[in-house]
């Protein structure tokens, strides 16, 4: 990477470049910057997890321990917030969890690609979650699923607003849930590409911005691992309502 | 913005989909079995150690317990045998004691009675010695010897008006 390149443009980084062109029935499936990361990502976590695992030790050593911490990090949010029920979603909470706490570690990674930067991707996982989670709700409850909008106790006169806001709420989820992540991702990533350039372009003096991105490389290691809980939390939040129905 | 370039949408979406997929598949099946299976093994080996304690605590009460029950026993014992040698001890003193009082009351009227019998011969001795005195004296003054019988009558007599 040239000097140029470092203190180009902050938006280069979330260029998609296409490694091997690949099509299929006329969908562009190409192998992308994009993809070589998201592999990164599902690889480190099953052999992190496969080897912390390995010996299953009585006493857990230091890389199993961060694993059953993990576990039993998303298996308690699972259980405060969805209860005995999710249970069996546990799985994929905890996929969704590892996913985009990797991407979001990984990325910070000097001239890595940071998968969750880009709205698709985050939109993908959000309207998965969001349509998932109907589903799971409208088989669960039938026609009864529609009183999530209507909240207990309101007078009629002011229902049908309520029911509009509430609807309005609840279709704008997975738009709240996609921006949320890929915003604080895209955001920290430029903001972390901006101050680099200042560093090239001050010499010396660059020293003042080099201390500041120090600092900031810690907030975003704190947002990465943040971001992860939240839309982690939102689906288990989520996935409760489906199946539980109160308000 | 690089992320709006709607051609790099479908190629993110598709591997998204299949990482993902291989993602849980490993997750679901390998790993978090594996993880549930060890901290399960690990609770119930917790559960089992905190039983044996358990018992193990209980057993040592008893232990404890039968400790102290042989102790009070032993005490009682020891208290027992202490009181049969008291009393053993004070009978056998009580012998003694009376033994030896039996003695110095055998030796005392023994001394008693000597002590009487050198009284009544000091007595005959004294009368003897006055009587004897009684005639020399009667003898001088008189040149008459009033011979045994007669001074014996006369001190007898004298004695008795309590000279």
């Amino acid at each position: 990477m040239t000097v140029a390149h470092a203190a180009g443009s902050p938006l280069e980084q979330f260029k998609i470049t296409r490694l091997v062109e690949m099509e299929v029935g006329g969908l562009d499936v190409s192998f992308t910057n994009s993809a070589v990361w998201m592999v990164v990502v599902i690889v480190a976590i099953s052999v992190s997890l496969l080897f912390a695992m390995r010996k299953g030790s009585m006493v857990p050593g230091r890389g199993q321990s961060v694993a059953e911490l993990s576990y039993e990090f998303v298996a308690n949010m699972v259980r405060d917030n969805v209860g005995s029920a999710g249970r069996a979603y546990f799985p994929f909470i905890f996929s969704l969890f590892m996913f985009i706490l990797f991407a979001n570690i990984l990325g910070l990674i000097p001239y890595a690609f940071t998968v969750t930067s880009h709205i698709i991707v985050t939109f993908a996982m959000a309207i998965t979650v969001f349509l998932g989670v109907t589903v799971i709700g409208l088989i669960k409850h039938r026609m009864r699923f529609f009183t999530l909008f209507l909240p207990k106790g309101i007078p009629m006169v002011i229902a049908p607003f309520l029911v509009i806001i509430e609807l309005f709420s609840y279709l704008a989820r997975p738009i709240t849930l996609s921006l949320r992540l890929f915003a604080n991702m895209m955001a920290g990533h430029t903001l972390l590409k901006v101050f680099g350039g200042f560093v090239v372009a001050l010499g010396f003096l660059g020293i003042g911005p080099f201390v500041f991105i120090i600092a900031l490389y810690g907030l975003e290691l704190m947002v990465a691992f943040l971001q992860a809980y939240v839309f982690a939390i939102l689906t288990c939040l989520y996935l409760n309502d489906a199946l539980h129905l109160h308000h | 913005m690089p992320q709006l370039d709607f051609a790099d949408f479908a190629p993110q979406i598709v591997w998204l989909i299949i990482t993902f997929a291989l993602l849980y598949a490993v997750l679901a099946r390998l790993v978090l079995p594996r993880i549930a299976e060890v901290l399960e093994e690990r609770q119930d080996r917790i559960a089992d150690d905190l039983e044996q304690a358990e018992s193990l605590r209980k057993e040592a009460q008893a232990a404890l317990e039968a400790y102290e029950a042989a102790l009070n026993e032993a005490r009682s014992d020891a208290h027992i045998t202490a009181q049969v040698a008291h009393a053993k001890l004070a009978e056998e003193a009580a012998a003694q004691n009376e033994e030896l009082e039996a003695k110095i009351n055998a030796q005392a009227s023994e001394a008693e009675a000597r002590i009487n019998e050198m009284r009544v011969q000091a007595r005959d001795e004294i009368r003897k010695l006055a009587r004897t005195a009684a005639r020399q004296v009667t003898a001088r003054l008189i040149g008459l010897d009033p011979g045994d019988a007669a001074t014996d009558a006369a001190i007898d007599r004298r004695l008795k008006e309590g000279v």
